[in-house]
């Protein structure tokens, strides 16, 4: 198709924002964290906060996050982004301050720094993106996955007798007095990615009012550790991750 | 009648993935038969059906599409 007189500067209606740098995302084809990403940095653009914004990077696929968010960047130590976020905080309380965690960083490794974080109501903004697996060591089970999904390390899939329950961090963490907003979004089709990115918006929003800890999850897809096509994959997370993770607000803040 | 719009695909920053294909209301985008410098088929316009939602945009996870849709015209 030939390039319409449509195309110029004025009719201009999306593009990448520059809350993000213009690096090639070392994520698989159609992996759900490039959008996050990009919805994160977004919701940050709209705000105007992109000089006062401070991130903390996981261990995990997204270690290299700081080099795609064009803020200031920690890395921290698998699971420890909540503490190292805690501390960045305090000493900069005027800052907007956001951890992005996968659930092996967050939920296993990471679990106590996540809980006392959340427990003492840091006002941070945690980005929990929630894949069911350890991506980027290989597709280990985790303890977010599913029973009966299959995992490098359960290849059967998950036996809830042998390997316990999955962890539905988020509600765990809605029930501490500390967390003032928390909420479960996705980012696989249009509407999806546009509601997360509210939910992200209104959760830095918050950061201003010191009101407690945000927790945004996004259920996303890891196409190769779950071995299937992007597309697959994105129905498979519909049809199977949905259904244990339910989207929509788990606490709202009572104004 | 919808605005028309139109999409610019930087196709040697696609990865093929096809997540946009399938946000399209408007059928206008495909795989392309040839692959680009690191061996994808990139995503490519296969018809000018496009009304500038940006619906491919907003999901495509490496950022590749920038839209473009025509202002509304001009009441007289
Ligand atoms: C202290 C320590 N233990 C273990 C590892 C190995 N390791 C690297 S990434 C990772 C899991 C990452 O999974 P997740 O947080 O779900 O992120 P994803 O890769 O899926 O995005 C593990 C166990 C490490 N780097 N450091
Ligand atoms: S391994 Fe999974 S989470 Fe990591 S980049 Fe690839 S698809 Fe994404
Ligand atoms: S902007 Fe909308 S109509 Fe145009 S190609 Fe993208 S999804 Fe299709
Ligand atoms: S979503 Fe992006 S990377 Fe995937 S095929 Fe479409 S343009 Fe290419």
């Amino acid at each position: 198709m030939s390039e319409s007189n449509i195309i110029n500067p004025e009719n201009l209606v999306y593009d990448k924002t520059s809350v993000m740098t213009d690096r090639v995302l070392h994520y698989c084809p159609g992996c759900g964290h490039g959008t996050a990403h990009r919805m994160l940095a977004e919701a940050i653009d709209d705000l105007g906060i992109q000089g006062d914004t401070i991130g903390v990077a996981p261990v995990g696929c997204s270690v290299l996050a700081y080099y795609y968010f064009d803020v200031d960047m920690q890395q921290a130590a698998h699971g420890r982004a909540p503490a190292v976020a805690t501390g960045i905080k305090r000493t900069m309380p005027e800052k907007y301050v956001f951890t992005y965690q996968g659930d092996g960083d967050l939920a296993a490794i990471g679990t106590a720094e996540t809980i006392h974080a959340c427990n003492r109501g840091e006002n941070i903004l945690i980005v929990f993106i929630n894949n069911g697996i350890y991506g980027m060591t290989g597709g280990q089970m985790a303890p977010t996955t599913l029973e009966g999904m299959k995992s490098s390390t359960s290849p059967r899939g998950r036996d809830i007798q042998s390997m316990g329950n999955p962890l539905k961090i988020t509600e765990l963490v809605a029930q501490l007095p500390g967390t003032y907003y928390v909420t479960r979004h996705s980012v696989q089709k249009p509407a999806n990615a546009r509601k997360a990115k509210r939910a992200l918006k209104k959760a830095l929003e918050y950061q201003k009012e010191n009101k407690g800890t945000c927790l945004v999850e996004i259920v996303a897809n890891c196409p190769s550790g779950w071995k299937m096509t992007p597309a697959q994959s994105n129905q498979w997370m519909e049809e199977n991750m949905f259904p244990f993770y339910p989207l929509g607000d788990i606490k709202v803040p009572s104004e | 009648m919808a605005r028309k719009g139109d999409v610019v695909i930087n196709i040697e920053k696609c990865k093929g993935c096809e997540v946009c294909l399938s946000a399209c209301p408007e059928q206008v985008l495909a795989l392309s038969n040839e692959v680009n410098a690191k061996g994808y088929h990139y995503a490519v316009k296969v018809n000018s059906n496009c009304i500038g939602c940006a619906n491919c945009a907003v999901v495509c996870p490496d950022a590749v599409i920038t839209v473009y849709r025509e202002k509304p015209a001009r009441k007289k």
